[in-house]
């Protein structure tokens, strides 16, 4: 925002207080609720939780315990697979909502993919471990059909887990990728078939990549949600493998262990802050 | 913890804990401290009303709950609460010292409480009496051991420990998620006492759990290991007892629970009383209370899980004393082991060999 341009229309005596005026409820938000919290946690993960003291045995602990480093791979690994599946489901079903779906319809077509957004996210995993489960609606569907004569292990593993993920994932990008693709005008189109281009063709070379911002946008959210979701792991998942959220309510749970959980939440922060780094420069957002 | 005065980190961080205390009270204390209320902090059973109700309506009183899971969940609340905020804890017996020696628990008058009716093997003397004195009153217990569903597992396996690591059972088993009593069971299957257990131990333990991991479905918390014991998910549950199959005896009477000869480990939940209650009479009145025969038959049955009652006066009716197998605790108790309590140290160890066990493949 430019001051100077801005200038001509502000208040009379008001000058520069107005904007600071204006954006300081939010500036003492943030502070309140994200700065002084993340400052109390870098401290915390400096103390040692026996008898307090500087110590990075925290951190180090994270690169010498196998285990530790297991769950960050993990959470990479499910991560990367759900943001993956999201995208690859939720693109298409966005483009024919946008495109196919007469806008009459397009309403109640978007209402009903945000319904899942309307339960408790608690609910929804508990729902998924019943359909997954050994006597659940897959499984029974399954043998009743006489395709398997054992039930498969659904539930209680990270294909559960993904499920999960994957089920309110898409409907996140659907939305982002939506609200994108109704911003093109119908002009890039017109102009990519007078210079001959087929419909292929204008989606690979037009459409594709003028949502790709949408695109990115929407997998950003879906790996800052999905990397630090403890819920859906933990409800489905069965513990047989851990990601760092489970990690680190671990940490908390029975030993109280604070200053280790913290240091965990910031190795953690730090990977979120590198993928929106990479983010960032793949969209040049530095130059919005 | 302890601040040592000349350490920046130390000071800045005191300054951090008291802001984050006086948010903490802003935002969601505020609202449940009144002079006349009782503030506890519990585990699930407690929050049922029909434990709380004839206690507030006989005292007129309002019972403000908070339930954690986990002393140390539970100690942080009160690390980010001002003194007097909390009037009652409950505790994992074994951790009683932890909260005298952060300075947070009021010596109880024995002789206004009914120690001499408690089943002797639970007042956990080494627990919750510290320096002389008496500062938690064991209120509920029972066992981690095997629960499992008579119907699809033969009862004569679940006699053994050794049941929990055979083929016969692999993809049947789910784990209960608490490190402390599962490992106190891997220390039974393979002949050690929880109370004697050292560092040199732990690679023994960890092949043993690993064993059982290998035969596992799941290892879940309370509800989602209750859940996959009773929908059929799996047939048996390590860790599982009483507080798995009692309150569901109704609804699936296949679900039952053994002793095994090698023995079992001990729970046991303990009542405190905070040092800064502002209430002290009314915390020994709730005490007291959920002491008597009626409070503990109530607790006993709790809706959230099931228990045995430490007084052995409690009033149950003969139905649920049968589902509880209030009958043959002397022999249970002779054959169980309280949970081991390792130092901080081994306790590390011991939470970190747990983690290895959920990533192992």
């Amino acid at each position: 925002m430019s001051s100077t341009g801005n200038s001509g229309r502000a208040l009379p005596g008001t000058g520069r207080a107005l904007p600071w005026a204006l954006v300081t409820p939010a500036l003492g938000w943030t502070l309140l609720f994200f700065v002084l919290p993340f400052v109390a946690m870098g401290f915390s993960s400096l103390t040692a939780h026996e008898g307090g003291g500087f110590t990075l045995s925290n951190y180090s602990q994270f690169f010498t315990n196998p285990s530790y480093w297991q769950a960050m791979v993990n959470s990479l690994e499910v991560t990367a697979i759900v943001t993956l599946l999201s995208v690859l489901l939720a693109y298409p079903f966005a483009l024919i909502l946008a495109e196919q779906v007469p806008e009459r319809w397009q309403r109640l077509a978007l209402m009903l993919a945000v319904l899942p957004f309307w339960t408790s996210y608690v609910v929804r995993s508990y729902s998924w471990l019943l359909v997954l489960a050994q006597n659940g609606v897959i499984n029974r569907a399954l043998t009743g059909s006489g395709l398997i004569t054992e039930p498969l292990q659904l539930a209680n593993t990270r294909l559960a887990t993904v499920t999960g993920f994957v089920h309110f994932f898409v409907m996140l990008l659907t939305l982002t990728i939506f609200a994108n693709l109704k911003q093109l005008s119908p002009s890039y189109r017109k102009a990519a078939a007078d210079l001959g281009a087929g419909p292929v063709r204008t989606f690979l070379h037009v459409i594709l990549p003028l949502t790709l911002p949408g695109i990115m946008v929407g997998a950003f959210l879906t790996f800052v949600l999905c990397i630090g979701d403890y819920i859906t792991p933990q409800i489905l998942g069965g513990n047989n493998e851990l990601l760092m959220p489970q990690l680190v309510m671990m940490q908390i749970g029975r030993r109280g262990d604070f200053p280790l959980a913290s240091a965990l939440s910031i190795i953690l922060m730090a990977v979120v802050t590198i993928a929106y780094l990479a983010c960032a420069r793949w969209l040049k957002i530095e130059r919005a | 913890m302890s601040v040592k005065s000349g350490n920046p980190l130390s000071i800045l961080k005191l300054h951090l804990h008291a802001a984050c205390a006086a948010t903490a009270l802003l935002l969601g204390v505020g609202s449940l401290a009144q002079a006349a209320d009782l503030n506890a902090l519990i585990w699930c059973d407690h929050s049922d009303p029909a434990l709380l109700q004839p206690f507030e309506e006989a005292n007129n009183v309002k019972v403000n709950v908070k339930e954690f899971e986990g002393t140390g969940a539970g100690l942080a609340i009160v690390e980010q609460s001002q003194p007097g905020d909390w009037d009652v804890m409950v505790i994992d017996s074994i951790d009683v010292p932890r909260g005298v020696e952060k300075g947070l628990f009021e010596p109880l008058p024995e002789d206004k409480l009914p120690f001499a009716d408690l089943f002797p093997q639970v007042k956990m003397d080494g627990s919750t009496v510290v320096g002389g004195k008496r500062y938690g009153i064991t209120e509920k217990f029972g066992y981690n051991t095997i629960g499992f569903n008579k119907t699809k597992v033969d009862p004569a396996d679940m006699q053994s420990l050794a049941s929990l690591t055979s083929d016969k059972y692999k993809g049947k088993v789910a784990i209960y998620d608490y490190y402390l009593p599962v490992i106190g069971m891997a220390a039974l299957a393979i002949g050690k006492k929880t109370a004697e257990l050292t560092e040199a131990d732990l690679p023994a333990l960890k092949e043993e759990l690993l064993k059982m991991k290998a035969n596992a479905k799941l290892v879940g918390e309370v509800t989602a290991s209750q859940t996959a014991l009773a929908t059929g998910e799996v047939d048996i549950l390590v860790g599982g007892g009483e507080w798995v199959t009692a309150g569901l005896a109704k609804e699936n009477p296949a679900l039952d629970f053994s002793i095994p000869k090698e023995g079992a480990v001990l729970w046991s939940q303990s009542l405190a009383m905070f040092k800064d209650s502002k209430n002290k009479d009314m915390a020994l009145k709730f005490i007291q209370y959920i002491m008597s025969p009626e409070g503990q038959a109530r607790l006993a049955t709790s809706s959230c899980y099931w228990g045995m009652p430490a007084n052995t006066k409690a009033a149950l009716t003969d139905d649920q004393k049968k589902v509880l197998r209030f009958d043959e605790q002397p022999g249970f108790l002779a054959r169980a082991q309280a949970y081991p309590a390792p130092n901080g140290d081994l306790n590390k160890k011991m939470q970190d060999m747990w983690t290895e066990m959920l990533q192992a493949k």
